[in-house]
């Protein structure tokens, strides 16, 4: 115990240390400054505005952010880059609550409840949800990476791929709770949405599928440009045809109270609890924890609810428990990184890319042999989320001004700020066009209730099932008693086994219209 | 003049030097404005690192800003397709490697580009050293035992490796096809996931980069069985070369060069690699690579002709080990 003090100690003692600036024009009088402070707000600042242009997500943010920290020394580089990582992801949940438009699978569930609460006029409240429980997630998963950092990284070597593919597995069965409508189509969308995953090359042999030798295809469809397609483009088409344009004007006038009220913040503090201890779990885990955290979280939300009918109407919680949960698992997610060296995601790998520029690379022993560069990194963290808190809660009323914008103003910026955004991923016209095309799709699928949202994440589950499947069954030999033998792929299977039978039998449960309220239209 | 005027001019200039209407004249004066300098990998990747390192000290040289652009996606051919039709004026160039410059050839039958067809080699910039890597309680001790091994368990063992077509995939083929092997290959996204399972011992072994591994091997959570160069690295200097240890004939090495598009001029071509000479030779920039475990090439190799020699006889190593993908 004292020695967490200690490094505690050591690693603020790293944040917060002072360089002597002595400008000219002063005449000779040195002023103290907080560099990595200051570097740390500096990051927070720039990854919130640009993780805020649509269709720009967190690995976009920081790949393209991380050659402005090249110049600083390797401290204040990465403390920078932990607090644009913080930012962007804060500036894509402000995306996905104010205009539906998540930029990544974290922020589609963000989107669910988050911008039917904009339009009923409480997207003040919606945004401050997000930053005080991304704020509390964030301070109880800095302490526990202090004190549990290495024992918990034995979880995350746990993992192997029969249990990743069983992760997943579950994962899909959550994607089902999602929906808000009929079960058969939120299957379906599931499944369209695992077929659209295929698309790229094999992981196994390289060849090239679905891919009809377009070169910008040999990846597989980038997540940001579909969700832009099915979320921004659709819901502006929607929105610019008869019936959304009185819905506009309602969100327009309805604009109430800022902040949270007393009942909000007594409703949410128990799922923002729930949230923070999913996410800081499913957090550790390399390869896709952190992706399912959120949803699980919604799920988990959703199935203790009293009144479940009232998710995907605006209901604060929904908004809550995912984002504590993204936020607590953007921040265990630096466990594997700091304990093994190993990046555990593609932000991570980044993160050690610019370790590497440094000299510096990271190992199993990077902890001894670079302890403040260890200890001020997981004090920065903490700091970090206390700067989006500074920066985000006066920021709340300038993007719900935003709101009140004409929206025959708003709708063309929005197009032009999307195909920025999707442009500058990968400086590739043809996502653009990818983007226009699946929102056409999108319009399709909201004037025939299909959500969009499962067809999401059966996108992103998908490439991690399959390529964790082909792995367990080559490391097996074809053996699928694996699932099963294995003992944490064993459980994992037996829970999404319960919750399907659950979900698919109704007889089973009376309440079952609780949980997926069915042909509510 | 006034500003504006100047402004005008010397960008109509830039606008002729672009539609390649001055290639002549420009040779001289070259360069007179900033360099595209691509790179097919993502930022902080290994040759990434090498790239900045490089380009950082030949910017001074040369007088002009180098911009790095990271182009990733297919295994770093979508970026060297788009090197390949940039303008040959010397102001867009690639920093290809290994794979994107001689393994791609046999490994995508319809690739766009050809690495000598569509290229003027540069210069050599640097090599980082592969590795034979192994799960720290795999049985065999050293690389006489590893051979063994896999030879009589060859239905059993797994090699992992970072993808199709990626270093460690490649650099695996040769050493199994040297050996006389046929493991099952168990495909990771990157060397991150593969190094995870290799340090949680979900597979047996794999080729790798020396810049990923030395941490962990002197970690103790992985162990190295030899280095595929000549002479032994200084990051490592326990772990014994190939030729030492029994298997000559696996040598590899990850090199990275830099080239630019064909029918660039060839006093251009010879600024550029004389600033890398220079680079090469300075005291800061060898710490860096050395830091990194990498090779610096001797004098000899640092010729655009050298690397024309080298890229001809890399594709002619790789293309009876690597399996079309299609």
């Amino acid at each position: 115990m004292g020695d967490i003090f200690t490094n505690l100690g050591l690693g603020f003692g790293v944040v917060f240390q002072f360089v002597q600036w002595t400008p000219a024009f002063l005449g000779g009088i040195s002023i103290p400054i907080p560099v990595n402070i200051l570097l740390c707000l500096i990051g927070a600042l720039v990854g919130t505005l640009v993780g805020v242009l649509p269709g720009i997500g967190t690995i976009a943010t920081v790949a393209m952010l991380l050659p402005i920290t090249f110049g600083l020394p390797p401290v204040g580089a990465l403390i920078m880059l932990a607090g644009i990582y913080y930012g962007a992801q804060y500036g894509g949940s402000t995306t996905s609550i104010l205009v539906n438009i998540p930029g990544e699978a974290g922020s589609v569930v963000t989107a669910l409840d988050g911008f039917q609460m904009a339009k009923r006029g409480r997207a003040g409240p919606a945004l401050a949800i997000a930053a005080i429980g991304s704020f509390f997630a964030g301070c109880v998963a800095t302490v526990l990476i202090a004190l549990l950092g290495a024992p918990l990284t034995r979880i995350a070597l746990a993992f192997g791929p029969a249990e990743y593919f069983s992760l997943m597995v579950l994962g899909l069965i959550f994607a089902v709770v999602l929906a808000k409508g009929s079960v058969l189509k939120a299957i379906a969308m599931i499944v369209l949405g695992l077929l659209l995953s295929m698309v790229g090359s094999d992981i196994e042999t390289g060849a090239s599928r679905m891919a009809f030798n377009i070169p910008e295809l040999a990846d597989g469809l980038g997540f940001a440009t579909l969700a832009m397609g099915l979320f921004g483009f659709a819901e502006i088409i929607r929105n610019l045809d008869a019936g959304g344009e009185t819905d506009r004007k309602l969100v327009q006038e309805k604009v109430s109270g800022l902040m949270p009220t007393r009942r909000d913040l007594k409703e949410t503090t128990p799922a923002i609890l729930r949230g923070t201890v999913l996410g800081s779990i499913l957090g550790i885990l390399p390869g896709g924890g952190a992706v399912i955290a959120s949803f699980a979280a919604y799920t988990l939300e959703k199935k203790v609810a009293k009144d479940p009918s009232k998710f995907g109407h605006g209901e604060i919680r929904g908004v809550a428990a995912p984002e504590s949960a993204n936020n607590a698992a953007a921040q265990t997610s630096f466990i594997p990184l700091l304990t093994l060296g190993i990046p555990p995601n593609a932000v991570m790998a980044l993160m050690v890319g610019a370790m590497t520029i440094h000299g510096i690379v990271p190992g199993p022993q990077v902890m001894q042999k670079q302890p403040d560069l260890v200890w001020g990194m997981i004090a920065s963290m903490w700091v970090g989320n206390l700067m989006l808190l500074i920066i985000n809660l006066p920021l709340v009323g300038i993007w719900v001004r935003l709101l009140r914008v004409p929206y025959r103003l708003m709708f063309p910026s929005i197009v032009v700020f999307c195909c920025i955004g999707i442009y500058s991923v990968n400086n590739a016209p043809t996502d653009v066009m990818i983007a226009g095309a699946f929102g056409l799709v999108g319009y399709w699928l909201i004037k025939h209730d299909f959500e969009p949202a499962p067809l999401l994440l059966g996108m992103v589950l998908g490439p991690l099932m399959e390529e964790n499947l082909r792995r367990a069954l080559l490391i097996s030999r074809g053996d699928w008693s694996v699932f099963l033998t294995r003992p944490l792929s064993a459980v994992l299977m037996a829970i999404a086994a319960a919750l399907l039978i659950l979900a698919v039998l109704p007889s089973l449960r009376k309440k079952r219209d609780e949980v997926f309220v069915e042909s509510e239209n | 003049m006034n500003w504006y005027g100047r402004s005008l001019a010397s960008g109509f200039l830039a606008v002729l030097a672009g539609l390649g209407f001055s290639s002549q004249v420009q040779a001289q004066t070259y360069p007179t404005r900033n360099i595209t300098m691509i790179v097919p990998f993502a930022a902080g990747g290994p040759t990434d690192v090498i790239a900045r390192i490089v380009t950082g000290h030949m910017a001074q040289t040369l007088g002009q800003t180098i911009i790095i652009e990271n182009v990733v996606g297919a295994g770093g051919t979508t970026a060297t397709t788009r090197a390949a039709r940039a303008a040959n004026d010397g102001y867009t160039l690639i920093t290809g490697h290994m794979g994107t410059h001689a393994a791609s050839v046999p490994l995508y039958p319809k690739l766009a580009y050809h690495p000598q067809k569509d290229f003027e080699p540069v210069g050599l910039l640097a090599g980082t050293p592969i590795l034979i890597l192994a799960r720290k309680d795999f049985a065999p001790k050293d690389l006489k035992e590893f051979i063994a091994y896999v030879k009589a368990n060859e239905s059993k063992v797994n090699a992992a490796h970072a993808g199709v077509g990626s270093v460690s995939n490649v650099s695996c083929e040769l050493l199994n096809s040297v050996l006389g092997v046929k493991p099952i290959g168990v495909p990771f996204n990157g060397t991150g996931p593969a190094m995870n399972a290799l340090v949680a011992g979900q597979v047996d072994y794999m080729c790798d980069q020396i810049v990923n591994a030395v941490p962990q091997i002197n970690g103790g959570t992985i162990k190295a069985y030899a280095v595929a160069t000549p002479e032994r690295n200084p990051s490592l200097p326990n772990v014994p070369t190939t030729a030492e240890a029994g298997l000559p004939a696996f040598q590899a090495q990850a090199w990275n060069a830099i080239f630019a598009p064909k029918g660039t001029p060839p006093d251009v071509v010879a600024k550029l690699n004389r600033a890398i000479v220079k680079a090469l030779d300075d005291e800061n920039v060898r710490k860096r690579l050395l830091e990194l475990g990498s090779v610096i090439p001797p004098a000899a190799d640092r010729t655009p002709a050298a690397l024309g020699t080298l890229v001809k006889s890399e594709i002619a190593k790789w293309t009876p080990v690597v399996k079309p993908v299609n």
